[in-house]
């Protein structure tokens, strides 16, 4: 079989793995609309003063950038750590499936999860919200997604190096995203943050990538919207994320 | 003859200080059933992850299939099974599922229905994996390794933590197997499974093989039966022995040994003979030491490696 059909085969079990796990499908599908009825609902639809924007079209990229962190960092880390403590990833290295074909599918799944995430909420956003979903700077949010998507992926394997257990990828995984997401701007409106706050956020790729999103999805963004800088520093983190994952990347249980 | 599925000489494991396999020599025929018998910690599991290419050895010389396990392609890794001493399968995924996914990783793969039958699930296809029973997990575990056809399989404490019913079971595919003609590697730490399974044993203790052979003769052991031992006297020959006896005695020399599944009418029969005759049975023995016996002796830690019972000549070692 070639890499590919061998890499479609794999996408295809892994895809089956993933919609039938509750906690995947409630963590990385459920929660991101959860939160966007939430902070909809509680901010209402306001507009908010530094962005020019309402609420809801300021909720709309950050529930997205949300999903997509969710559904490959996350995810990743979580599920690739389980699987290294189940002895089911040295399993798999027993057997003639190349390394790339099961990383190759893992990814895939990712990127499908995210790509379905990205729909659903801008079609939430676009019936419920009244957020218009972008056409000018098509190009922008599809070149955005794919570095944060690159980023997040390298990021999830590199995360697993330095998660020991099965029962602590959670709360790792958790422990890094969730006071990210409040100092970066996704819960909570970054006019709201402190700037010496949200300055330290930008030691990380979660703003950045929130930044560049944000950009490329507001209808009110002049010109082509590529945030090149934030781009940049997203990219960074994933090569870095890529050489962690190289060089520390496990398939062999740590207990 | 043709070529050993798997050959080492020397094969050695040290981690830092610790010498975890120190020299095994080893050769294992097509077709064979061999098993790694011996307490945890002597060696099975790192023995075996060298040979499935898991493990860098530290020395010695090593082929399997022809290959350097060290230095292995996907080629090589599609003539081999592999079931872990440990691995929780996906959950999510059913028998069938799961058969079928492996079978996808090989280029000619058995029948996915058919494997599932042969490690006796038929009535657990559609089952999701978290609904099985531990053995029926191991039993997956199993056709996942066989649904790819491989001509040598690697099962490492196959039938570990299981109730006697779910070994008997285990056992039975792992006899099926042995009768498709496949090389199988096994460890095991219990004695009766080695016995049952193995076409040769080699007892490991602290890294090192030290009996080697046939399970029933492991030691000179044979459970079946007592074995009856003397030296004829010269000018005797053994054509004199009572009917019984002569039928049953191996000779070499002047040692006769006699294997009887019921020694007391032998042995009766043979000192009214000797009584009789005014013989002298020299060096007359009645012995049916256990395989328990063997191992435990073998295994101890302060039994020295040589403890002579693998080394006593053997009429057949394998």
């Amino acid at each position: 079989m070639s890499a590919a059909r061998l890499s479609l085969h794999q996408f295809r079990y892994d895809q089956k793995v993933f919609w039938r796990n509750p906690a995947s499908v409630f963590f990385t599908v459920m929660l991101p609309l959860i939160f966007l009825f939430i902070f909809a609902t509680i901010f209402g639809n306001d507009e908010i003063e530094d962005r020019g924007v309402k609420t809801t079209t300021y909720y709309v990229p950050a529930i997205i950038s949300l999903a997509v962190i969710s559904a490959t960092m996350q995810s990743l880390a979580i599920n690739l750590t389980q699987d290294r403590e189940r002895g089911l990833l040295k399993r798999v290295r027993g057997t003639p499936l190349p390394a790339q074909v099961f990383v190759a599918g893992r990814v895939g799944n990712s990127l499908v999860v995210s790509l379905l995430m990205v729909a659903l909420v801008a079609l939430i956003g676009r019936l419920v919200y009244d957020v218009e979903i972008p056409v000018n700077t098509l190009p922008a949010v599809a070149v955005t997604l794919a570095v944060g998507a690159f980023t997040f992926c390298c990021l999830g394997f590199a995360l697993t190096a330095a998660i020991p257990s099965e029962d602590a990828a959670p709360a790792i995984s958790n422990a890094v995203v969730l006071p990210l997401y409040f100092i970066s701007g996704i819960f909570i409106p970054d006019n709201e943050i402190p700037d010496g706050v949200l300055s330290f956020a930008d030691l990380f790729p979660i703003r950045h990538f929130f930044e560049a999103f944000f950009t490329a999805w507001d209808p009110g963004t002049a010109g082509a919207g590529f945030e090149w800088g934030d781009l940049a520093i997203v990219a960074g983190w994933g090569l870095a994320g890529l050489v962690i994952a190289l060089t520390s990347f496990r398939w062999e249980p740590r207990r | 003859m043709a070529e050993p599925v798997i050959s080492a000489t020397g094969l050695s494991k040290s981690y830092g200080d610790f010498q975890a396999v120190r020299g095994i020599d080893l050769r294992v025929e097509p077709g064979e059933v061999f098993a790694f018998l011996g307490p945890n910690g002597a060696g099975k599991t790192t023995t075996v992850e060298i040979l499935e290419g898991y493990r860098e050895r530290s020395g010695g010389e090593v082929r399997v299939l022809g290959e350097d396990p060290a230095r292995i392609d996907r080629a090589w890794r599609e003539r081999v099974g592999v079931v872990l001493q440990e691995c929780r399968l996906t959950p999510e995924l059913t028998v069938r599922e799961a058969v079928a996914q492996y079978a996808g990783y090989y280029p000619s793969p058995r029948a996915v229905d058919e494997t599932v039958s042969l490690v006796g699930l038929e009535g657990r296809a559609d089952v999701r994996t978290s609904k099985l029973s531990g053995g029926q997990q191991r039993r997956l575990d199993v056709a996942l390794a066989l649904v790819g056809d491989p001509e040598l399989l690697f099962l490492d404490e196959p039938t570990t933590g299981f109730d006697p019913s779910a070994r008997r079971q285990a056992w039975e595919v792992i006899g099926t197997l042995r009768d498709l003609g496949k090389t199988i590697i096994l460890t095991t730490h219990y004695m009766d499974e080695a016995q049952a399974l193995a076409d040769r044993v080699a007892i490991l203790a602290a890294g090192e093989i030290v009996a080697q052979g046939p399970p029933g003769r492991l030691g000179d052991r044979d459970e079946r039966a007592t074995r009856i031992s003397f030296r004829l006297g010269a000018g005797r020959s053994p054509d004199e022995l009572p009917a019984t006896a002569r039928e049953l005695a191996r000779v070499d020399g002047h040692e006769v040994s006699i294997e009887a599944q019921d020694p007391v009418p032998v042995l009766l029969e043979l000192t009214r003979w000797a009584t009789d005759a005014g013989l002298l049975l020299d060096g007359l023995e009645v012995r049916q030491p256990s395989l328990e016996d063997v191992y435990l002796e073998l295994t101890s830690p302060a039994a020295p490696a040589d403890a002579g019972h693998g080394e006593r000549p053997r009429r057949d070692s394998g």
